[in-house]
């Protein structure tokens, strides 16, 4: 069994249970899941895009150095990246698996996931009206620190 | 056009993979199947992952837990908060709103701040799109530390940032 089949399968048994329980309920959750849907499509698509071209443009092997960098310098500039950028789970982990393809290293690929979901100078503005700016930037300076922490560990225990 | 505007990165790069067609065909070639190999592989695991966090979003109700993370809550309410961050739907932005009303409902700053790192970084259904991605104990072990790192900000963010009374 893939995993398509086994999530597909999840979601076909959830939805069920779920509608034989409440029909309201259930289609306002699945409303939800279509708006989500519909907002991740254009960062999402962008995303294709962009690693179709770079995958297609630059060096496999320069790529994949980046991502092999086992050094603090490697691990800055990978939480560097995923600082600037900020996407959502479903569309980093697909980037990750791509990345790990291609020979990217697990410590890096922690951090860069960490840090891609995290933190976020995109979202900055936004946290920092809802919350002020001395709780974004301590919440996004330790979850930077966190990020690399986390990569580092990895990298020994992987 | 404020939907064409979300679409500027896809439009971009389409403009320059059409662009590039004409002086290098095999680069534009390439660019489109790596693009369509990708997309392939995310149709297949992203709808039932979103289906799955609608569900989830639904069926979590969010009003109940609010009066447990208080500031008396301690290591309970920390608890709470990763679980209920963990267990919501959508992308960061959507999380702020949610926080804020946790936090005028009384919300101590570290748990909001414990609430956001979860919705970020830990989703139940999204450790099997991972997982898939990158195996399952890479996907364990990230989570794992996570939820310690999480903690350890949400206790940083507690000692730093004032209680907001006047200011929120």
């Amino acid at each position: 069994m893939t995993l398509p089949t086994i999530l597909w399968g999840l979601a076909g048994i959830g939805t069920l249970i779920s509608s034989l329980r409440d029909r309201k309920r259930t289609i306002q959750a699945l409303k939800t899941s279509l708006k989500s849907f519909r907002g991740l499509l254009p960062v999402l698509m962008g995303m294709v895009a962009l690693i179709g071209l770079i995958l297609a443009a630059l060096p496999p092997s320069l790529i994949t150095k980046v991502f092999q960098m086992h050094s603090l310098a490697g691990y800055a500039l990978v939480a560097l990246v995923g600082t600037v950028i900020t996407l959502p789970g479903p569309v980093a982990f697909p980037l990750a698996g791509t990345l790990l393809k291609h020979g990217a290293e697990f410590g890096l690929l922690a951090t860069f996931i960490t840090t891609l979901t995290m933190v976020g100078t995109v979202t900055a503005p936004a946290e920092i009206a809802h919350f002020g700016k001395r709780f974004t930037l301590v919440r996004q300076v330790v979850s930077l620190v966190l990020a690399i922490s986390i990569g580092m560990i990895m990298a020994v225990l992987l | 056009m404020k939907n064409l505007k979300k679409w500027w990165l896809f439009l971009a790069i389409a403009a320059l993979d059409l662009s590039g067609w004409i002086w290098n065909p095999d680069l534009a070639l390439a660019a489109g199947k790596s693009s369509m190999d990708f997309l392939l592989e995310i149709a297949g695991i992203l709808p039932p992952v979103l289906i799955l966090l609608g569900l989830f979003d639904a069926w979590v109700p969010r009003k109940l837990v609010e009066d447990h993370i208080g500031p008396e809550s301690g290591f309970k309410g920390a608890f709470l908060s990763i679980m209920l961050g963990s267990l919501a739907a959508g992308p960061l932005f959507a999380a702020f709103p949610v926080a804020l009303s946790l936090q005028k409902k009384g919300a101590r700053i570290g748990n909001i701040a414990i609430f956001l790192g979860a919705w970020a970084a830990i989703k139940v259904p999204m450790i099997l799109l991972e997982a898939s991605y990158l195996g399952l104990r890479f996907s364990l072990l990230r989570t794992g530390l996570s939820i310690v790192g999480i903690l350890a900000s949400g206790w940083i963010v507690e000692r730093l940032v004032p209680q907001p009374g006047g200011t929120a």
